[in-house]
């Protein structure tokens, strides 16, 4: 790649957190999705999980937060190029909505869809393990209804479009079934430290 | 969510050099950026782009910029820019580049925000927000088009208004701070939607809503309470 003539770019520390081709977003939160934000309140919110599972289920939000409170701290990325460091969102793990439906030994991905009908699609590995949650709190505040409040599925190893807004739900899969922006020419899985940001990344 | 246009996920893969051919002053904050891109792989008017600057350490920076122009088959494309203050990519291209000067960007990515020139279309734009709906009044005068298409466009003022000389009857301007003797000054209102609608063609618009989230949030939510179907209105944010 050529050097940009006279490009020197801000001037900046070595930051080990950051992936390829990002930047530091430092307060700013910016948001970046294509539909209406929605007028979702709490108690109309419900998310199901079903699919290739032995007991399909769907949780209201009082029986989610009745769950084991799990919180993630740690970095963001976004696939338009910012990052944001240090966040802190609270909710509860994605495994515990997991354990209780008894996944299929055959289900390998997952569609995330939203109660507005965005959908995003992931391999089921990406989920389990600690790795992926259901939030409704960013630092200890309500999360915004522009971030996908009341909840959203957050998946931080991943670029954010996979931590689906308003989430509704995740049906498990035995194949990779492309979400929106997938079908829209991003990539399938979107991992930062690769820079699978497009299809054919 | 509406339904989105299938695009080449293969020009979307690859980088490709694009030359700077033309620097265009459109307002004291806003200036057009023309491009020879001899591989362009074409693209819809509302489809955007990715662009990247390369410093002398490797370091890279990489920003999303509408396409300002209407598909055509010249092997350029045009961006428009605002100055962001302290910008890392806006700032090079309004202090240091010049026509000779190399980019590299991959594109066009996403069919969601585009429009082929198929359906009726109301188009709401403020500041840099109103670059990929340019490319589609442009489009709709370019090839003839007789499909309805309206645009509301907001600006801080007179001078600040982005294509100022370009628009036709299709366009509605709105001034937020400061307007020339006899316009109102005030934000996109209620009543400015309520009209649009009012005059839709049978069947309604199409909705295309771009710019900062303040105002993305602000428009389709007036669309919305005028009675816009929430799945046929297209959100592009600039951040
Ligand atoms: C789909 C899409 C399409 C877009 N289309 C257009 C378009 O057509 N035209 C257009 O003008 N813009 C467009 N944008 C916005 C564009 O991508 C950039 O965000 C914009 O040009 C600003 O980039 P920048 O590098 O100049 O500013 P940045 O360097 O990103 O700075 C933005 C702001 O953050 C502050 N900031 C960021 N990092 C730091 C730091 N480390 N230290 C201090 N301050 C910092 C800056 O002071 C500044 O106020 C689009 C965005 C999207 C997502």
């Amino acid at each position: 790649m050529n050097v940009t003539r006279g490009f020197a770019g801000r001037p900046r520390v070595r930051n080990d957190g950051l992936p390829p081709g990002q930047y530091d977003a430092g307060d700013d939160w910016p948001v970046l999705s294509a539909e209406v934000t929605p007028e979702l309140a709490p108690a109309e919110w419900t998310f199901t999980v079903d699919g290739l599972v032995a007991e399909p289920r769907t949780w209201t939000w009082d029986e989610a937060h009745a769950l084991p409170p799990s919180a993630y701290e740690g970095d963001i990325h976004c696939v338009t190029s910012w990052s944001k460091f240090g966040v802190r969102f609270s909710g509860v793990s994605l495994d515990a909505f997991l354990g209780p439906v008894r996944p299929s030994a055959e289900a390998t991905h997952a569609v995330a869809y939203s109660h507005t009908g965005y959908t995003t699609n992931l391999p089921l590995a990406d989920l389990t393990g600690g790795r992926a949650w259901i939030v409704w709190e960013y630092g200890d505040e309500p999360l915004p209804a522009e971030h996908g409040g009341p909840a959203r599925l957050l998946v931080p190893h991943l670029y954010f479009w996979k931590s689906a807004k308003w989430i509704a739900g995740i049906r498990l899969l035995d194949h990779d079934e492309p979400g929106f922006w997938e079908q829209n020419g991003y990539h399938h899985r979107g991992n930062p430290w690769e820079e699978q940001r497009y299809s054919g990344d | 969510m509406p339904g989105r246009i299938a695009v080449s996920t293969r020009a979307a893969a690859t980088w490709q050099r694009a030359t700077l051919t033309e620097i265009r002053r459109e307002t004291p904050y806003a200036a057009t950026f023309r491009f020879a891109v001899p591989d362009w792989a074409g693209h819809l008017p509302g489809q955007h782009l990715m662009l990247r600057l390369r410093a002398q350490d490797g370091y890279v920076a990489q920003r999303h910029y509408s396409i300002a122009s209407p598909p055509d088959d010249s092997g350029h494309i045009e961006l428009t820019l605002d100055h962001v203050d302290d910008g890392e990519v806006s700032g090079w291209f309004h202090t240091v580049a010049k026509p000779g000067d190399e980019v590299e960007l991959r594109g066009p990515l996403s069919g969601f925000f585009a429009w082929p020139g198929d359906r009726p279309a109301l188009l709401i734009g403020a500041g840099s927000g109103v670059v990929p709906l340019m490319s589609m009044v442009r489009h709709h005068r370019a090839s003839g088009l007789t499909v309805p298409l309206r645009l509301l466009v907001s600006a801080r003022g007179p001078e600040e208004l982005i294509y100022a000389s370009e628009y036709g009857p299709e366009t509605t301007t709105v001034f937020t701070r400061t307007a020339p003797e006899g316009v109102a000054v005030g934000r996109v209102s209620a009543a400015h939607v309520a009209g649009l609608l009012a005059d839709g063609p049978d069947g309604g618009w199409e909705a295309y809503v771009c710019g900062s989230n303040g105002f993305a949030e602000h428009a389709s939510r007036l669309l919305v309470d005028a009675g816009q179907p929430v799945d046929r209105i297209r959100i592009e944010r600039f951040g």
